[in-house]
């Protein structure tokens, strides 16, 4: 297919609608308002719904009325919102609705920048509300993966009935790089479990969250994390840079995983071999490469937007074995590849 | 190549004028003006003319700027000296307009100075591998949005056909018919057809203008991405 040139916040858009979504639910917020101007652009040309809410918490309380019809549907914010927003995906969790929740992340905490910031980590990956819960947690790289990961996390919120939150940074935002499109899904009749009426044919669905019986409750926990095992165990994605000789390994996703390349890249140059695990799905956490990792290097780093937080699920899926350094920049500021390098070069001494 | 003592790049937002805008001033500095160029965008929170304030220092050229473009405070503010710019008829001007109508807006409020003087172009970057500009169409839709908003009308077309640094000779070759087109279909001319730099040499003799992009540190030579499930 013809290449575009697309901004990441507007490739979220269009793999949105080419994955069937016409039901769009937003609040401006920077960096991610172009999510909203592109849709509130070609909603109106497809017959589909884009709906500016009077703050996020609507935003996402319309997310889970479509949601509950069984029809393709997101929002989008950035940070602050998604803070705002984490009741309603608590409730889509508990209703087992399925949803796209898009988090363009700026540097916080509070009201913090407008800057790139990876820093929702702990709120995404640890279930983002309140309640026993997970979200899927996808971290795109590129321009071509905000489409692709977009388009996938509509499938997999589907399949799992359950909320998908794609992760990206403001720099995946508002970048531009050439794209792919995906091809358009067609409309999916409403599934069974849809409350679209029943039309004196069949018993009455609900979406709820609120049971009466705590026998009850605790059972729906149980099924919900049986799912969450199928999800650990079927759909993690990553990938391996340089990993095949290397003896130490960086850990890094989204815009500063491009950052590190440039500095393996380099390292490498200086003959220090050093690879990357790039984890795509934040949650479930990439695991079994990081467990095999930890028997071959010598020692990890990561490189984050954020004081540390993805160390922690490395220090857990390498059980402690070596030592985890870390690279941390926050405040909407990027690391350049030659401080990488720097925290590379002092790994091997 | 003719120049007006103001040059203002206006289009659908991320065709490209921010690039354009900082090559076209190194140009007319190149000739010897006393240049000024203007950063009037209050769409984009990144990926700004400040980013090229270095290369613009060394070339001798003043740049006008937000104290609040690339910082964490997200407001669309607008410098003052922009109006001095506008009035100061010493200095070759180049503004670099907003994205789309809600950027075009900030214009408005010069353009009676503008008209006044005129000295001016307007001009119209397209790029036809924008998703929304990819037809005549979808061009002239996003035209008539940005005059209406500014109130000022285009004076000619600026063929910024480019897919970044993926950007064949081939694509620029076959982005003429959309360009072509476009001038048909609004009475404006094709001023250039801007290049990077490195393409020069594949193309055939034409009305190209290079530019110099700017070089990213997050740039990745290797674009293969291994999903493994």
């Amino acid at each position: 297919m013809e290449k575009v040139l697309m901004k990441g916040n507007e490739a979220i858009a269009e793999a949105a609608i080419l994955a069937g979504c016409r039901h769009y639910f937003g609040y401006p917020i920077t960096p991610q308002t172009e999510v909203a101007a592109y849709m509130a652009k070609r909603m109106p040309k497809i017959d589909g719904v884009f709906l500016q809410a009077e703050s996020e918490i609507a935003a996402i309380n319309m997310v889970y009325g479509v949601a509950a019809t069984g029809k393709r549907c997101m929002t989008s914010s950035s940070s602050p919102g998604i803070a705002l927003k984490c009741e309603g995906i608590s409730y889509l969790a508990g209703a087992d609705l399925p949803a796209l929740i898009v988090n363009v992340q700026r540097g916080g905490p509070g009201l913090g920048g407008i800057q790139p910031s990876q820093s929702d980590y702990f709120l995404a990956t640890r279930g983002p509300g309140h309640g026993d819960f997970h979200v899927i947690v996808l971290a795109p790289a590129s321009v071509q993966e905000m489409a692709d990961l977009t388009y996938k996390g509509f499938d997999l919120a589907e399949k799992y009935r359950m909320p998908v939150m794609l992760l990206a940074d403001g720099t995946m935002g508002q970048m531009m790089e050439p794209v792919a499109l995906p091809e358009p899904q067609a409309i999916k009749e409403a599934p069974e479990w849809a409350t679209v009426g029943t039309k004196c044919q069949r018993k009455h669905n609900i979406a709820n969250s609120l049971y009466l019986s705590p026998a009850e409750l605790e059972q729906l926990n149980f099924q919900r994390f049986e799912r969450y095992a199928e999800i650990e165990k079927n759909e993690c994605l990553w990938e391996e840079y340089r990993m095949e000789d290397a003896e130490y390994c960086v850990v890094s996703c989204g815009i500063t995983a491009r950052v590190a390349k440039n500095a393996i890249n380099e390292a490498r140059a200086k003959g220090i071999r050093v690879g990357m695990i790039r984890p795509i799905t934040l949650w479930p956490f990439p695991v079994s490469p990081l467990a095999a990792a930890a028997e071959k290097v010598k020692s990890f780093l990561t490189v984050e937007l954020s004081m540390g937080q993805m160390r922690e699920d490395v220090l857990l899926a390498t059980e402690c074995k070596k030592p985890v350094f870390a690279c941390n920049r926050v405040g909407g500021m990027i690391p350049a590849p030659e401080e990488v390098l720097a925290k590379i070069e002092d790994m091997t001494k | 190549m003719e120049h007006k003592r103001l040059t203002l790049f206006a289009g659908h937002y991320g065709s490209g004028k921010t690039n354009i805008a900082v090559s076209y001033s190194l140009h007319l500095a190149d000739l010897g003006f006393p240049v000024t160029v203007a950063d009037l965008d209050i769409v984009n929170p990144y990926f700004r003319t400040k980013d090229s304030a270095e290369v613009l220092q060394r070339a001798g050229i003043e740049l006008i700027s937000s104290p609040f473009a690339n910082s964490n405070l997200d407001v669309p503010a607008m410098p003052p000296e922009v109006y001095r710019l506008v009035a100061d008829r010493s200095r070759y001007g180049v503004l670099d307009i907003g994205g789309d109508d809600r950027g075009a807006l900030a214009l408005g409020r010069y353009v009676p100075m503008i008209l006044e003087e005129n000295d001016y172009e307007m001009l119209f970057v397209i790029n036809k591998s924008r998703p929304l500009t990819r037809d005549v169409a979808g061009t002239l839709e996003v035209m008539e949005e940005i005059e209406t908003a500014c109130g000022l009308k285009f004076t000619a077309i600026v063929n910024n056909t480019n897919l970044g640094k993926h950007t064949t000779a081939e694509d620029i070759l076959a982005s003429d018919t959309y360009a072509k087109a476009v001038s048909e279909a609004t009475g404006l001319p094709i001023k250039m057809t801007t290049v990077k730099h490195a393409l020069l040499q594949e193309l055939p003799e034409g009305n190209y203008f290079p530019l110099h992009l700017q070089e990213l540190y997050y740039e990745i030579k290797t674009e293969d991405t291994l999903w493994q499930n």
